[in-house]
């Protein structure tokens, strides 16, 4: 049976057996029950989007049909025959590969010997290179991926990294190849291009599953969409047949109400909190300058890698700037770095929230209270009591969500984890708030709640500057909005005058700036 | 095709299964301890008399005062292995000043002399940026120098009795050493646990970047770890001369791996960012324990060594896949 299923590769019509079917999957992780009696056929040579909220189970599925974990119950079936993998390893043998969310490769080393890293060509044991040369050829003649193979991975860009991890499946003759969020470290223009070659490898043959949280995404360029809910199955259907309107509605299991909350612009009297004068850093920034008033929404639009986040670490003291001036309330910012900067009340919700905002093993209180720790203390003796109290007020004023406030933070869900990272600064009554992507990552439900802290903070007199690389939510909350290209300003938009084309336009510089912009 | 909305439930009993995995993690080798102790008490007539234990404690105080800093150190994502000559030229200092000056006035600059040996580590690993691994090698190999300077080969001897006492004598039962262990024990485990200074300590250790923009001066916290440690060795050197009421260049040698060894028995985390001061310590008496019962039960001492090494990699290997499991 299994010769006759891959005799008929590429066929389109019912009587073929799907590449992989999963029957009645069921996995549990300690008490949760992560996967519960989920069906699913991955077709040949078609692209299979897998969306829900974060914790529904996608991720885990992709794990199980991958290799990464072993279900609990239920069969996996490739080319129609009962397999049970124990690694990775034993699905690459099937020709399963997966491509992780953190990216997995040897950065020391070259694009070539990471693509063939464990499958090189060699002969008793000597590496062939001539021969792997030929081979990377090859590759690149199908993928038409532009990659120099001697470049070290390290100075790749992540989009190029994951473009060695896609060359390094197809080296492995990947009849599947799982995609857990690929695009969710790539400008916008990556993405598309991901996508494309996402296109090509379906149409090739290669089944390709995408599991993503942007839904558009997913509609772009799937055939079959799934979407799953608290572990469960709620539908497979037909991408053509969903929007991303539907697909919200099928993950929450209610209607959610996707718009923000309306805008409360501040007075023009409003006093100016922040206020940059040429701020630049070689090659990096230039000759930024801008303001932001008290209970304004500054949205900072651009594409990733042009300056946003730069300008956003400037003004926090995070990265040194080496021109111009910031003032906060009319008076100079002490170059005293992140410290200096909290003390003026300036705080920033940093970009990577595992990397650079949470202490992931400690417990969430302690994450909450550790910039504001010596307002509970006496003499560095920390007073427990009034910690405690402290940083149960905080969860509750974002509304994070957790068991008991003594667990590792690692155990909240992405969106709690967020909502830590902002009550953190809250008892500091921060002046200005700078959130840079506040709701990557974060499911649909935490979103909206991110959005709305962020607007009645605003409302409440707080400065804040957003920096968000979905256009929707910085139009959606921004009062106004700069748009950042190679490292400077290149337009302004306020109020009704920002919208996605013209916003797009600008980052892009697409069509000159005619969109409306004035320049800056 | 099954839609019904399922309960919030279950996650909630995830973490409370994951967190019965730490605890095995956490408490899994206070177990072996405990089983050890149990085991020594019963096999041997000897093991649990209050001398014995009281010697025990005694012989564990230079590295377990060491081991309390190490660990505070290891928490905070640095080595420092240094203490070990430092610790040579604290007690080379204290005996050479209480020989020509004041016992009590060696004594006192011999633990200044840890205090800013190890200060000197933390400002230069701060400024360099050197990796503290090899900033601190490089420093023990110099300090070690200084230690042979200082007493130019030969064994420094104090005649006067006042300079033993502090090694020697009892207070209530106990040497002072063992007091002198106890304090630094239960001062180093509040610092740890109950300061902002031992929150920053976790911080730095676990996550450096984010603790630099949740405002946490990272040098600062990790010189003062440095310090500490220095700390540290000054006094458990000054112990060590008092007790023999005399000092070598060498000693101490070798020191650091056995500190590091015992926190890492403990289960603090070799990454940084978990652990706790008891925990060095249980470690330091846990491997004391092994060797005192090799005594006592007459076993050829040659095999200690290995037992204590298999220890320490089981401890490890432990740690690791409790650490996968959760």
């Amino acid at each position: 049976m299994t010769v006759e299923a891959a005799q008929s590769v590429g066929g389109a019509d019912a009587g073929v057996r799907p590449l992989i079917e999963a029957r009645h999957i069921w996995k549990r992780f300690g008490g949760v029950q992560a996967v519960a009696d989920v069906s699913i056929d991955i077709a040949r040579g078609s692209v299979h989007g897998l969306v829900g909220e974060n914790g529904a189970g996608k991720s885990t599925l992709s794990k199980i049909v991958g290799g990464v974990h072993a279900p609990d119950e239920g069969e996996l079936l490739v080319d129609g025959q009962a397999v049970r993998f124990h690694s990775p390893r034993d699905a690459l043998a099937l020709g399963i590969a997966t491509i992780a969310q953190e990216i997995a490769l040897v950065p020391a080393r070259t694009v070539l010997d990471n693509v063939f890293l464990g499958i090189e060509s060699a002969q008793l044991g000597v590496v062939r290179r001539g021969d792997l040369v030929r081979r990377f050829e090859a590759l690149h003649n199908r993928t038409g991926f532009g990659l120099d193979a001697n470049a070290r991975v390290a100075d790749l860009r992540t989009a190029e990294q994951q473009k060695v991890e896609i060359l390094r499946a197809i080296a492995r003759d990947a009849r599947l190849i799982l995609m857990d969020e690929p695009t969710a470290t790539l400008t916008v223009d990556e993405s598309e291009r991901l996508l494309d070659i996402i296109r090509r490898l379906a149409a090739e043959g290669t089944s390709v599953v995408l599991v993503s949280h942007h839904l558009e995404e997913v509609l772009a360029v799937a055939e079959t969409v799934t979407v799953m809910r608290d572990g469960r199955l709620v539908r497979t259907g037909p991408a053509s047949e969903e929007t991303p309107h539907s697909l919200v509605t099928a993950m929450v299991g209610r209607e959610l109400d996707l718009t923000f909350p309306p805008k409360q612009p501040p007075s023009p009297e409003a006093p100016i909190i922040l206020e940059l004068r040429n701020v630049g850093r070689a090659g990096i920034v230039e000759d930024i300058s801008f303001s932001v008033r008290r209970g304004e929404i500054v949205g900072l639009a651009g594409l990733v890698g042009s300056g946003r986040t730069e300008v956003a670490r400037a003004i926090f003291g995070a990265d040194p700037v080496d021109a111009g001036e910031i003032y906060v309330e009319g008076r100079r910012m002490p170059a005293r770095g992140p410290r200096g900067a909290s003390a003026q009340g300036v705080v920033m919700v940093p970009e990577s929230r595992k990397d650079q905002g949470l202490f992931m093993i400690r417990p969430i209180r302690e994450n909450l209270t550790i910039s504001t720790l010596g307002k509970v203390a006496t003499l560095g003796v920390v007073r427990r009591r009034e910690e405690k109290t402290q940083a149960q007020a905080l969860a509750k004023q974002v509304d994070v969500r957790a068991s008991s406030l003594e667990a590792p933070v690692v155990s909240l869900s992405g969106g709690n984890q967020q909502k830590v990272l902002f009550a953190k600064w809250l008892a500091r009554g921060p002046r200005l708030l700078i959130a840079d992507e506040p709701t990557r990552g974060v499911d649909v439900g935490a979103k909206s709640q991110i959005a709305g802290l962020i607007v009645q903070l605003a409302a409440g007199g707080m400065a804040v500057l957003l920096i968000s690389s979905e256009i929707e939510e910085v139009l959606g909350l921004a009062h106004r909005v700069l748009v950042m290209r190679n490292g400077r300003i290149v337009a302004e938009f306020a109020g009704e005058a920002a919208k996605q084309d013209t916003v797009m336009r600008a980052a892009f510089a697409a069509e000159g700036d005619s969109g409306g912009g004035q320049v800056a | 095709m099954s839609a019904e909305a399922a309960s919030t439930e279950p996650r909630v009993t995830s973490r409370f299964s994951s967190r019965r995995w730490t605890r095995l993690r956490d408490y899994g080798f206070v177990a072996v301890f405990v089983a050890m102790f149990i085991f020594l008490s019963l096999s041997t007539g000897t093991f649990f008399r209050t001398r014995n234990l009281l010697n025990i404690l005694d012989q564990s105080a230079p590295v377990g005062i060491i081991a309390c800093a190490i660990t505070i150190c290891i928490i905070a994502g640095v080595f420092d292995l240094s203490t070990g000559s430092m610790f040579g030229v604290a007690a080379v200092v204290a005996s050479k000043v209480a020989k020509s000056a004041d016992p009590t006035l060696g004594i006192a600059v011999g633990i200044l002399t840890g205090l800013v040996l190890g200060s000197l580590n933390g400002v230069l690993v701060h400024t360099t940026r050197i990796n503290s691994f090899i900033g601190t090698l490089a420093t023990g190999i110099a300090y070690r120098g200084l230690a042979i300077i200082a007493t130019g080969g030969a064994i420094v001897t104090v005649t006067n009795p006042k300079f033993g006492v502090l090694g020697r004598s009892d207070l209530l039962g106990a040497k002072y050493s063992v007091w002198v262990f106890v304090a630094f024990f239960i001062a180093t485990a509040f610092l740890l646990a109950r300061t902002t200074f031992g929150r920053a300590v976790y911080a730095v250790g676990g996550n450096p970047e984010a603790a630099r923009l949740s405002g946490i001066r990272v040098g600062l916290v990790r010189g003062a770890c440095f310090a500490l440690s220095g700390l540290a060795a000054g006094i458990a050197g000054v112990l060590a001369a008092s007790r023999t009421s005399s000092a070598q260049a060498d000693l101490g040698t070798g020191l650091e791996l056995s500190a590091i060894a015992a926190a890492v028995v403990g289960g603090t985390s070799i990454l940084g960012g978990e652990g706790a001061v008891w925990r060095g310590v249980l470690g330091v008496l846990t491997l004391a324990l092994i060797g005192n019962g090799f005594d006592l039960l007459n076993i050829d001492t040659t095999y200690q060594l290995i037992v204590q090494g298999g220890l320490i990699l089981i401890a490890v290997a432990a740690d690791q896949l409790l650490r996968r499991r959760r």
